[in-house]
């Protein structure tokens, strides 16, 4: 059972481009594909735990900016030969806005 | 349906060729593997150490059994491919399997040359190809005493080393007068024969078999001239040949190998051949670089890019036989006309001779000190022009500007714990050990696997030494054309050139244009591509800001926490109180946690949190300050001294000259950081001879001076030209900086750029031809007019917003 929350307007999103959303506890980096597919994922890298936020987004992925790992933006996994993975939460976009489902967290990494 | 591969041959070539055919598309095909041997693929090339007893067959296994499970590869050992039908597109088996195929991969290697002289066939009469061969060698020495190496090549010298390493008694016969007289000169193979001699190595020279003496068991070999040696166990090394007899009987076309095209393909288009049995443009290659460079094409084409040409490759050679030190590349015995250029020092033991031709580097043999190899192998490569440091060449890379560099021969004899990768923290032991268990050849591999040199980069020459060690003739040096990054086969140049002759004048042209195959690039080539779009159409590319690394996107450097630093530009590095007070008031303001004076002449601001970013520019815009671009690769700073205005030396007002140099250069992006400097007199207190540009006035003028790098790799400029004027200067500073901005590869600073292109051809550019220069500098001064907008100023006013701001969440 989903628990979608508003988030923003698709558009507010730069495309290849990610914003920050701000929770209690995390920041969480919402990433905004070529393809307009939308992934919400913890905030920091599972190796220095750099801001992915700011990272290059490429296909369904983003480089770190701090140490260049390549972090899968769907599974939160590092992709090879760097091995970690950092949380993610289920998005998706519905009538041009951005819904993020923050109960749930796919994964504990 | 997925499509049927075959793969005959479970060797170094085939599974590499899998192995980049796996990279461009793994789900393309089911891929089944045939080998003769009833191991997976192991590194042939390191049977020589496993001989020697200094490695187990465990350490040389390059894929496991687990890796072809893992990749959905059926393997069967031990069972050759006995014949091929093309017309029903299947292969038959040894065993009596039969396999359909859609695309067939020859990789069937080479069978070891023997020579046919009575007795060839006795027992103890060996060749040395396989794990097989290196097992019966190893039976036989714990039996025999005495061993007969036929054949002083490479492969000879390596199996007779590890049959005295294992106790015997060893005779090296060789055809002709020198030894390795495909890799060596004469000098380099008397100075190897003589330090092989002192090690118990006997050797008859110019010395032809005639026949193989013995009963059931080989006793002793006969010569020629009527003489004989006595031998229990004799191993032909005297070359290879490629096994071709499969394919012949299929009918595919073959001469002395299986004959390819460029893309690796045989006279039947759904039959492709990679490695030691196929025949390119006449050449039949017995290294296992070339291998890997066939293997690359071969995948491409098997992957249905088809875009790759396997065009023929160079080749270098290193002998495995420890405590010897030799290296050969190219064309080593000049011709006629050809230079040589010799170091002779035979109490150290030392020979090096490098055959120059238009004074470029046409081949090299060295023997005792082989640590400038790879970089004379680079240089031969790549065609470049050495009349700049030819003085000095023989003296190795150490002599041209390299000080601050870490010693490559060292490296060798430090033990496993020392630290060889600075930033990363990655010992030797480390990297020795990722290179054999995970059968790593390139330095590109060992960055990925172990992030030795993937930060700065400063050691990855030593890196390349351990690389070169520990794999020998294996080692893949820097490919004369090297890819950008995995997202494509094209290299910088062939990039830049795209650019500019067919007008590609955004990023999705480039990738399309280019087939691309990624959907939107990596993080290695989109800054790459922005930039290049940038610096040829500046009033036509659109800047793509998701294409910059971070630092550019949010015109600050970030930090490891997360805040950014902040450096407001001072031109020339003047200032006046209120510059100051409006700085000290940004600091108050906004709790800046630390405040620092530059090695630039200005003034850093560290911690500010990224969403101040915005309001601390809109302070600094409306004192006057525009961005620093302390953060970009981009023109930097420009560094003065006093001046003759009060230093009693000045000789010119190098502080007034500095800030027309800064107000005309500021805002450029450029391939690299790109710093400046302009001292009054040669005491040179701007240091302006480590500055990418540096200007140094003297009482007749200003020398001006390129190429300096105070960074990892110290390097002094070289002097580009001496002129009278200010004007010049500028006009000369703005020809140089277009030239770097227009050629150089993105991520270069200007100090290898200059070493690559030479400074003489530099000079043709910028001094010879008056009208390049003034067309340069005209293109540079067009392009400023797009740069030279203050991005600061920009987003204090809203630009790029989203960048800065968190977004406001409604409700959890």
């Amino acid at each position: 059972m989903n628990n979608w929350t508003e988030i923003t307007p698709l558009d507010e999103i730069p495309q290849l481009g990610s914003r920050v959303i701000k929770t209690d506890t995390m920041e969480i980096a919402v990433f905004r594909t070529a393809a307009d597919e939308v992934f919400a994922v913890k905030n920091a890298c599972p190796h220095k735990a750099g801001p992915l936020s700011e990272g290059i987004v490429h296909g369904n992925s983003v480089t770190c900016p701090l140490h260049n790992w390549n972090i899968d933006l769907a599974s939160g996994e590092a992709l090879g030969p760097d091995e970690g993975c950092t949380n993610t939460f289920p998005a998706k976009v519905d009538g041009g806005i951005v819904y993020i489902d923050l109960k749930n967290s796919s994964r504990a990494c | 349906m997925k499509e049927r591969l075959v793969l005959v041959g479970n060797g170094m070539a085939g599974v590499r060729t899998l192995e980049e055919l796996l990279k461009y598309d793994p789900e393309h095909y089911d891929i089944t593997v045939f080998g003769a041997e009833p191991h997976p693929n192991y590194n042939r090339i390191m049977l020589s150490p496993v001989l020697a007893g200094e490695k187990t067959i465990d350490d040389i296994i390059l894929n496991s059994r687990d890796w072809y499970a893992e990749n959905g590869i059926t393997l069967h050992t031990g069972d050759a491919v006995v014949a091929i039908d093309r017309a029903a597109r299947k292969v038959k088996t040894e065993s009596g399997m039969e396999v359909g195929y859609d695309r067939l991969l020859l990789a069937t290697g080479s069978n070891p040359f023997i020579i046919p002289v009575p007795g060839a066939d006795k027992d103890g009469v060996l060749g040395f190809r396989d794990i097989a061969d290196v097992d019966k060698m190893l039976e036989a020495a714990k039996q025999y005493k005495k061993a007969v190496v036929i054949g002083g090549g490479l492969l000879g010298l390596e199996a007779a080393n590890g049959l005295m390493k294992n106790g015997m008694d060893v005779t090296i016969v060789h055809l002709m007068d020198i030894l390795m007289e495909r890799q060596l000169d004469h000098p380099a193979a008397e100075m190897l024969k003589a330090s092989l001699e002192t090690r118990g190595m006997k050797f008859l020279m110019q010395a032809s078999t005639a026949e193989i003496v013995g009963g059931d068991r080989v006793s002793g070999v006969k010569f020629a001239d009527g003489s004989e040696v006595e031998a229990d166990l004799v191993v032909m090394a005297v070359g290879i040949k490629p096994n071709i007899e499969l394919a012949r009987q299929a009918g595919i076309h073959c001469e002395r190998g299986i004959v390819v095209s460029d893309t690796m393909q045989t006279f039947d288009p759904r039959v492709y051949a990679v490695g030691e049995c196929v025949q390119h443009r006449g050449i039949c290659y017995g290294l296992v670089a070339p291998l890997f460079e066939q293997g690359k094409v071969a995948a491409n084409h098997l992957a249905q890019i088809g875009i790759a040409r396997y065009e023929g490759s160079v080749t270098s050679t290193k002998l495995k036989v420890t405590g010897i030190d030799l290296f050969s590349a190219g064309e080593f015995n000049e011709q006629e006309d050809d230079e040589t250029l010799v170091l002779q020092d035979p109490a150290q033991g030392v020979y090096k001779k490098l055959v120059i031709r238009d004074n470029r580097i046409k081949g090299a043999v060295m023997y005792g000190d082989t640590m400038d190899g790879t970089w004379y192998f680079q240089l031969l490569r790549e065609g470049t022009d050495i009349s700049d440091f030819r003085s000095t060449i023989l003296f190795g890379q150490h002599d041209v500007g390299d000080a601050g560099h870490g010693d490559t021969a060292r490296v060798l004899s430090l033990s496993d714990d020392a630290e060889i990768c600075g930033c990363n923290g990655v010992c030797k032991g480390e990297i020795v050990n990722a290179i054999q268990t995970k059968g790593l050849f390139t330095l590109d591999d060992v960055k990925a696997h172990t992030k030795a040199a993937s930060s700065c980069g400063s050691c990855a020459g030593l890196v390349e030494a351990l690389l070169a060690n520990t794999v020998g003739e294996g080692y893949d040096a820097a490919p004369s054309k090297k890819a950008i990054c995995a997202c494509t086969e094209h290299s910088h140049d062939d990039i830049i050139k795209a650019i500019k002759d067919h007008e590609l004048k955004d990023m999705r042209t480039v990738f399309d244009f280019l087939a691309w195959k990624t959907p939107d690039g990596c993080a290695t080539c989109r800054p790459a591509l922005n930039y290049y779009l940038l610096a040829n159409w500046p009033a036509d590319y659109q800047d793509d800001m998701q294409s910059r690394f971070i630092n550019e996107r949010a015109h600050g450097n970030i930090q490891k926490d997360g805040t950014y630093s902040v450096v407001p530009r001072m031109f020339g590095g003047l200032c006046t109180p209120s510059d100051l007070r409006a700085i000290a008031d940004v600091v108050e303001k906004y709790d800046v946690p630390e405040m620092k004076v530059t090695g630039g002449q200005r003034i850093d601001l560290f911690g500010i949190k990224k969403n101040d970013l915005p309001a601390v520019w809109k302070d600094l815009s409306d004192a006057g300050f525009v961005s620093g671009h302390a953060y970009g690769k981009a023109m930097r700073t420009v560094k003065t001294c006093a001046g003759k205005t009060w230093c009693r030396f000045g000789t010119q007002n190098s502080t007034a000259l500095g800030v027309k140099l800064e107000e005309l250069t500021w805002g450029s992006w450029m391939p690299h950081k790109f710093k400046l400097a302009v001292s009054g007199c040669p005491r040179n207190c701007a240091e302006a001879t480590i500055k990418d540009f540096g200007v140094v006035c003297v009482d007749s003028g200003y020398e001006l001076h390129v190429g300096g790098n105070g960074g990892i790799k110290v390097r002094v400029t070289d002097l580009l030209c001496k002129v009278d004027s200010e004007e010049e200067v500028l006009e000369y500073c703005g020809a140089f900086t277009q030239m770097y901005r227009e050629e150089a590869h993105y991520l270069e600073r200007t100090a290898p750029w200059v070493e690559r292109v030479s400074l003489s051809y530099i000079k043709s550019r910028i001094l010879d031809d008056e009208a390049e220069r003034k067309a340069l500098y005209e293109r540079f001064k067009f392009g400023q007019k797009f740069s030279q907008i203050d991005p600061w100023k920009q987003r204090a006013e809203g630009a790029e917003a989203h960048e800065f701001m968190p977004l406001e969440v409604v409700s959890q």
